[in-house]
């Protein structure tokens, strides 16, 4: 075999290795109900779930619970299958955190009632598509 | 008013830089298939078609920056990116903030390159500029502002504020115009985000032109001689995209409080890999020229790169990345266009390839191993296979997409811990990369063989060890990975020193820019090892708080919480919170709020009373004060060690209405490492829940608590005025006078009380900081006493995070000496160029 060969098969192997560890690593979007069922089959890699804080009916935020230290908080999470669930997150609230309009958490879950976050995404209302002018000084 | 001469002007140009693009292009490809007599001709005229593009291009520019810094809010891009309050140098940045900015950079970038080219070429200047003209053409067609029907070309900057956006207002009155803009994102607000879009925008501008020579060589059957002009380009493209990738990691690594400056953001990744991509090309061209293996290589990678600036720009901008980025633009429903550019140049491409595949000379010679163009090749593979290991996982969003358009579902998230997962790879590609570099540079200056290289290598061996064996020692680097890093890292620098040294001594500096560039290359390694892998996060667990759940107590705490005035403990220091500051125009320190008083006037205060700093008033009591970007407030952390003060660090935390609370970090920088810190929550002041009614009865001279802080109320005082309040004969004003001890600080409340004939007046005493509002509700003339009703919010705090990064210096360091490299190198292949073009050998 020429050198030329056995380097060509070294670089394929690599990218073998690399394709096959960013399959095994990526994580996948699912809903509270999927990984709570991952979980009760012992699944316990970092999953995305998608959804919307949980909002009582004049719309406000409701079920933030923050800890006396302010350094970790609890939180109400609907994802869009609507299941409710009750979240962890083990950092200050993020800023203007009850105004996103959707947040992917990161995590999973740590018993049967509660889910952990790793990490939040928000997507806030973008600037760009507010629609109000501020008429003062007409 | 409105003025829409600016907008038009501007339009205008933009068609015309659009036209006379093409145009370019056209006389350009005749230009260059011509035959030799009719070249003058078509050469003429494609220079004037690309002058007339030149001058539109940069009359955009000037229009859009004209609009911007006339405050004209009647227009889009002016209202959503710009404000009143912003000094210059940030319109600067809200010039390039929003994506239309953002391509006239670009478009400017290319102008210039262009005008460049044409002045330095004699051969290449037709199918250089040919290729130059169709980029501009599409670059252009990005700010277009077309609409063809349902067909929406481009997205005009130039457009008024009531053809975006449909309030009721316009209805009303069609010339209305904002009297603010909303103002620039402030993490924007940031002098290295005045340099860095331009560097980077430098660096995608450049890497169109050693693709633009080789597309030329293909062409012109030109197979070998594109490389010779395009090499010097390539360096410098390298050289300009790398520094601007590390202003961008500087820049986060200064303003974003993600913790440090790097954290693989698909927006980061999109440009890493282009720059690993171009550095391989680089590597493959210089090895062709000194033995002329490698070339099909090289035009792979060449390729590649500037195919994968195009696929940057597609991911940032196309809205792709939806929510896995931090910082995506918005969609402006370019993505089909960007799409439809970045497949046209990479079908271009391909098909000049292999069209010519067959006739390009390659060497069939197999490389010995104990030759340079060997480990060369070795290098260039591995830096490919970096930037594969990066792209594939950041094209997550993209590959659901493609799923998702043939029906199919794909619900692939990317990497739940990215830094994690991206690090297990680069760090040991890394460590390959950084030993081949020592083990080619060998090569690549003397005839080797085996024994040979062994007896070179021996030396920087031995000194490599013995120096990582101090560092392992002083440093406590005792993880094994880390071990071989630092192995690898201190090997590269000392073999690349013997080799700079020995050049240096025997020849020319000129020759010294690979060496220091892999210099530069182990100095990153060891820095990023340090102050990544030792990372310290010292704010930890201080709360001595048990939480109802226990599972809760063995979780790790990242974040303190730091009460006002109160000392807290952070590992070695002591911590004491000490309230707001603003940045006052024309101070060299911040201020404390407490001093001010805000008027409803754009970033002007007035002093409250005298505003000294060593020594010197600035503002006397009543004086307006400037103020810098007033939204922005610094927290004063005064650090202690053993009761010695050290130093005050200042993190930054803007309120801003459309981002909700923005964080910049303060870092106090040592030698071997840096503290920094940033605010990650803050006590919100609007509209404070007072909590119930507390009354205390009181007489002058007696102490009580208000919450935990002894209150000494020293006495009532008649007074003959009031600030505000008009006095009337026979009303009676009284000023109670409290002393509230908070810790180390005395504080003054002054509640009034006003009788006016029958009735009650009472000014409330109110302290944000203290979290407290005290009124005399009553005076008890029968027993002397005040009775003072109390309600109280909160104290003011912040959370704090703080970490310790050592040896950063090392990085930074590191980067600086690569920089260096690379405008060597750029130097001295340029002066290689112009000694064959000024002898005629231009196309040898």
């Amino acid at each position: 075999m020429k050198k030329g060969h056995i380097l060509g098969l070294g670089i394929i192997a690599v990218a073998i290795i690399i394709i096959v560890s960013m399959i095994g690593d990526a994580s996948t979007y699912e809903s509270f109900s999927t990984a709570k069922a991952m979980k009760m089959k012992g699944e316990d890699k970092p999953i995305h779930v998608v959804g919307e804080l949980k909002k009582n009916i004049s719309g406000t935020v409701e079920g933030i619970e923050v800890n006396p230290n302010k350094t970790s908080f609890y939180f109400m999470m609907v994802d869009n299958d609507g299941t409710e669930q009750k979240v962890f997150y083990n950092e200050p609230v993020p800023p203007d955190f009850s105004r996103a309009e959707q947040v992917v958490v990161i995590g999973s879950y740590k018993n049967e009632e509660l889910f952990v976050a790793d990490k939040i995404l928000m997507k806030c209302p973008s600037k760009y598509q507010e629609n109000e002018i501020s008429t003062a000084g007409m | 008013m409105i003025n829409t001469f600016v907008g038009n002007v501007g339009h205008l140009a933009v068609i015309l830089a659009f036209v006379s693009a093409l145009v370019a292009a056209y006389g350009y490809y005749q230009y260059t298939f011509a035959q030799e007599l009719e070249k003058p001709v078509w050469k003429r005229f494609s220079r004037v078609a690309f002058y007339v593009h030149s001058v539109a291009g940069i009359s955009i520019a000037v229009a859009l920056f004209e609009i911007i810094y006339n405050h004209r809010f009647e227009y889009f891009y002016a209202y959503s990116h710009s404000s009143m309050a912003l000094p210059v140098h940030y319109m600067i940045s809200s010039f390039w903030e929003g994506q239309e900015g953002s391509f006239i950079l670009w478009i400017v970038w290319n102008v210039l390159l262009g005008l460049i080219l044409i002045h330095t070429n004699k051969f290449w200047e037709g199918p250089v500029m040919l290729v130059f003209a169709l980029v501009q053409a599409f670059l252009v067609s990005m700010i277009l502002g077309v609409v063809i029907g349902d067909l929406k070309i481009g997205s005009s900057p130039f457009i008024l504020i009531r053809d975006a956006m449909s309030a009721p207002i316009f209805q009303i009155n069609p010339d209305f115009v904002p009297e603010d803009g909303t103002g620039l994102n402030p993490l924007l607000q940031n002098i290295w985000m005045v340099i860095h879009p331009p560097t980077l925008f430098l660096g995608y501008a450049t890497t169109l032109i050693p693709f633009a020579y080789l597309m030329g060589g293909l062409a012109t059957r030109k197979y070998t001689e594109w490389v010779r002009p395009a090499l010097p380009w390539a360096i410098f493209s390298a050289m300009v995209l790398g520094m601007g990738i590390i202003m961008g990691a500087y820049w986060a690594y200064v303003t974003l409080n993600f913790g440090g400056y790097w954290n693989w953001d698909p927006v980061e990744n999109a440009v890493y890999v282009p720059w690993l991509i171009l550095v391989a090309g680089i590597h493959t061209m210089i090895t062709f020229k000194k033995s002329s293996t490698a070339l099909k290589s090289s035009m792979v990678l060449i390729i590649a790169s500037f195919i994968l600036v195009l696929y940057a720009t597609f991911l940032v901008r196309s809205g792709v990345l939806g929510d896995a980025s931090v910082h995506s633009f918005t969609d402006l429903g370019l993505s089909g266009q960007l799409l439809i550019y970045m497949l046209f140049f990479l079908a271009v491409a391909v098909f000049l390839a292999i069209r010519h595949w067959k006739h390009i000379p390659t060497s069939e010679k197999e490389a010995s191993v104990y030759s340079r163009e060997f480990w060369i090749f070795i290098g260039a593979t591995t830096l490919a296979l970096m930037a594969f290991q990066v792209i594939l996982p950041t094209s997550i969003p993209v590959w659901n997409a493609i799923v998702e358009m043939f029906g199919g579902i794909s619900n692939m998230a990317p990497p739940a811990d990215q830094v994690g997962f991206y690090t297990k790879f680069q760090l040991w590609f890394a460590v390959v990369v950084a030993l081949l570099t020592a083990v080619g540079q060998f090569f690549w200056w003397n005839k080797m063989d085996g024994k040979a290289l062994r007896e070179a290598l021996v030396m920087p061996y031995i000194i490599a060890v013995v120096i990582s064996a101090l560092i392992i020692v002083f440093g406590k680097v005792y993880d094994l990975s880390y071990i071989v890093v630092t192995l690898a890292g201190t090997f590269t620098i000392v073999a690349n020193a013997t080799i700079l040294y020995r050049l240096v001594k025997k020849s020319t500096f000129k020759l010294a820019g690979g060496s220091l560039a892999h210099i530069g290359l182990g100095m990153i390694l060891i820095g990023v090892m340090f102050s990544s892998g030792y990372s310290e996060v010292i704010s930890y667990n201080l709360s001595g708080l048990t939480y109802s759940n226990s599972w809760e107590d063995e979780l790790n705490k990242e974040h303190v919480l730091l009460w006002i005035n109160k000392p807290t403990q952070i590992k070695d220091y002591t911590a004491i919170y000490r309230g707001r500051q603003k940045k006052v125009k024309g101070m060299p320190t911040l201020v404390n709020v407490n001093k001010l008083k805000f008027t409803d006037n754009v970033n002007e205060a007035i002093a409250l009373e005298d505003i000294v700093y060593r020594n010197k008033l600035y503002f006397e009591k009543g004086d307006r004060v400037p103020l810098i970007l007033e939204e922005n407030d610094y927290f004063q952390i005064d650090y202690y060690k053993e009761d010695q003060y050290q130093f005050t660090l200042n993190p930054m935390s803007q309120f801003n209405p459309q981002m909700g609370l923005i964080s910049s970090p303060d870092s106090r920088r040592f030698l071997s490492r840096d503290l920094y810190t940033f605010v990650s929550a803050i006590n919100d002041f609007e509209d404070p829940e007072w909590r119930e009614d507390e009354l205390y009865d009181v007489s002058p001279g007696e102490n009580f608590f208000i919450a935990d802080f002894v209150t000494e109320f020293q006495g009532g005082e008649v007074l003959s005025q009031i600030d505000g309040v008009a006095l009337r004969d026979g009303d009676v004003a009284v000023k109670a006078k409290l002393m509230v001890q908070d810790y180390d600080v005395e504080k003054y409340l002054e509640p009034i009380f006003i009788i006016r004939e029958n009735q009650i007046g009472r000014i409330p005493a109110i302290d944000h900081e203290l979290g407290v509002k005290v009124e005399v509700e009553n005076i008890l003339p029968e027993t002397n006493q005040f009775s003072f009703k109390v309600n109280r919010y909160q104290k003011d705090y912040v959370v704090l995070k703080a970490i310790i990064k050592p040896q950063i210096n090392i990085l930074w360091i590191g980067t600086i000496i690569m920089l260096i490299g690379f405008c060597v190198a750029i130097y001295r292949r340029y002066d290689e160029f112009k000694k064959m073009r000024d002898k005629g050998l231009e196309n040898n």
